[in-house]
């Protein structure tokens, strides 16, 4: 029975590691996304109103996870907008996904912390043993 | 951290002599308390970059040293072009060029004390804070590109700033070489709207008294007066110094085969200085150097709007302009001869000591103020570069405190009400757009920077000056 979709946070001294776990690997860069929101603001809080579409593609799948945590830093940052939820689709080295959210509003969200970048520290794609997948990486906050 | 393996050269000096395919030796400054204290992955990256191509005298970790990506945070190395030295993105940081300013004021604790909530709501709304605060400054392209060229010297063109500022950054308030054709749109992007912000995490803007003065005659040279009132800025260049990092940090990981170059971890990306990619970073980073310089300039620039408004017998003058993520091309004495190097500074403060030609004339015969910032409730200090810095460290001093605790953990432990609550019973107003990100910097989340700079002093990297008290933090 693979890994139900959950994502959670790990310790890296000054920073925060994120990871998504999922069934497949998508589902498991869907929730490293969730993961990512969550050093900000808490998910749940963010209401889906608008889709945003991202795209991009990498020589291997964790350079791939490091640019789809990046490219919503970059939309986070020029749109003003948190997401929440996330629809992601693989193909080979591409990656194509939805991010669904709302404007930012501080009084209303309460961020705690902007996100710099995703890093390649203690980065890791791999299959869970029992089945499912597993993404993760340091973020510098 | 482990020192089983480590030769204790002196009471603050440790040192691992080359091993495997390290080049240079890796030396971590520190009290055996601080040192102790480590992380064991700290050892590890230095040991790491002491492995890189042109390397020069050794990978050195300072007092408040921790593990960061790639290059430990509180990291000192420098590289020669001639010997097929390299410059690492991760050998600067995220931040490129993050760095503190404090300004003195001429005003005494006692004329701020009665209005100290009024002026923490001013300098609250004054100044954009925290995830998703745009300020109101928007560049066009061309103005985009004027400012990573002029940095702060741009700033204070446009009318956000004092001329009599740019004497006492670094740089004079303009880094050299800076190509905005290296910077990405992506970057450019993401600071359009962001210039005079205070962007969050450990960022902040304080109202400071002058607590302790323990040289006397720095402090004077410094204008530092016991019971006086200084403002500190602690910010960087924001999203698109972040992009930047992002970008090459990627490029450089993946371009290092082509170079020649093997990494032992993925994160020390790096390429060769004579290198298109080398160079081309240069440029990018140099650019978000001045971004960072215009953006301090900016903000200060806004706090001093308010301060002149409520206070207007304010005397404002800025003290100095430190950065703590960068690579400077600079000579240093490298086995009695005098050599250019490439030096990176990651979580360090360039330290000029005594006599330094690029320490401003008024302040020279004291040496370089290196500021240092602390938690919001301990405060922070003013330190003075060391005569012997230069032979220590490339003129590098510590930066800050440094985490003692995760934020994961932080948040676990506090509550940010009741920090709030609790720090101003103890004379510390504090303004923050999440109570969430105040659990996350609570004082004790951080190490004694008390016992940080006493380490910097006796490892012969910088003097204590000045002990300053925060009594106001708008945090971001």
């Amino acid at each position: 029975m693979a890994e139900a979709a959950r994502f959670e946070h790990f310790v890296h001294g000054a920073d925060i590691g994120v990871r998504g776990i999922g069934p497949t690997l998508a589902d498991a860069f869907a929730q490293a996304a969730r993961a990512l929101t969550a050093v900000m603001v808490d998910p749940d809080r963010i209401a889906p109103r608008e889709a945003v579409p991202i795209r991009c593609s990498a020589p291997d799948r964790e350079t791939l996870l490091v640019d789809w945590l990046n490219a919503l830093l970059f939309e986070t940052a020029t749109r003003h907008m948190l997401f929440g939820r996330f629809e992601v689709r693989l193909e080979g080295d591409r990656l194509e996904a939805t991010a669904w959210g709302e404007p930012i509003d501080p009084a209303r969200h309460e961020p705690a912390v902007e996100v710099k970048g995703a890093t390649m520290t203690e980065l890791s794609v791999r299959p869970l043993p029992g089945g499912g997948w597993l993404a993760q990486c340091v973020v510098d906050v | 951290m482990d020192t089983s393996r480590l030769v204790r050269v002196d009471e603050a000096t440790w040192r691992l002599e080359p091993e495997g395919p390290m080049r240079v030796p890796a030396i971590i400054y520190g009290t055996e308390d601080l040192v102790r204290g480590m992380d064991d992955k700290v050892l590890e990256q230095t040991r790491n970059v002491a492995c890189l191509p042109g390397i020069v005298k050794a990978a050195y970790a300072l007092p408040d040293a921790h593990w960061g990506y790639g290059f430990p945070i509180g990291g000192v190395a420098a590289f020669d072009p001639d010997a097929g030295g390299v410059v690492s993105a991760g050998g600067v940081g995220f931040d490129i060029s993050c760095g503190v300013r404090t300004i003195t004021t001429g005003l005494d604790r006692s004329e701020i004390l009665p209005v100290v909530e009024k002026l923490a709501d001013a300098l609250y709304a004054a100044v954009p804070v925290g995830l998703g605060r745009t300020g109101k400054i928007k560049l066009s392209d061309a103005e985009l590109d004027a400012m990573l060229e002029g940095g702060a010297r741009w700033a204070v063109s446009m009318g956000w700033g004092d001329p009599a500022d740019l004497e006492r950054i670094e740089e004079k308030g303009q880094m050299a070489g800076a190509d905005p054709a290296a910077v990405s749109r992506k970057a450019k992007e993401r600071q359009r709207a962001e210039m005079g912000t205070l962007g969050s995490g450990n960022h902040y803007l304080e109202i400071q008294e002058v607590a302790e003065i323990l040289d006397p005659e720095a402090a004077r040279v410094y204008g530092l007066v016991l019971g006086q009132v200084v403002v500190t800025i602690h910010c960087g260049s924001r999203g698109l110094g972040h992009q930047i990092g992002t970008e090459f940090l990627r490029e450089m990981a993946l371009a290092a085969p082509a170079h020649g170059i093997e990494l032992p971890d993925r994160e020390l990306a790096c390429a060769p200085l004579r290198s298109a990619l080398g160079q081309r970073y240069l440029g990018a980073m140099r650019a978000a150097i001045n971004c960072a310089l215009a953006n301090r300039e900016i903000i200060d620039h806004l706090a001093r709007g308010v301060l002149r408004r409520m206070f207007p017998q304010a005397r404002l003058a800025l003290l100095f302009d430190v950065s703590h993520n960068t690579c400077k091309l600079e000579r240093h004495r490298i086995d009695g001869e005098e050599k250019a190097v490439f030096v990176h500074r990651k979580g360090a403060t360039r330290a000029f000591g005594p006599g330094h030609p690029d320490v401003p004339e008024p302040l020279r015969a004291v040496g370089q103020p290196v500021l240092i910032g602390g938690s919001m409730g301990t405060g922070s200090w003013v330190l003075a570069g060391a005569a012997t810095s230069e032979e220590k460290s490339f003129a590098s001093a510590v930066h800050g405190a440094g985490r003692a605790m995760s934020r994961h953990e932080a948040t676990r432990q506090y509550r940010g009400d009741r920090i709030v609550a609790e720090l101003k019973s103890r004379g510390v107003v504090v303004r923050a757009p999440s109570m969430r990100g105040v659990a996350e910097e609570a004082p004790a989340a951080y190490k004694d920077v008390d016992a940080v700079v006493a380490a910097a002093e006796r490892a012969g990297l910088a003097r204590r000056v000045a002990h300053l008290r925060p009594l106001l933090c708008i945090k971001g």
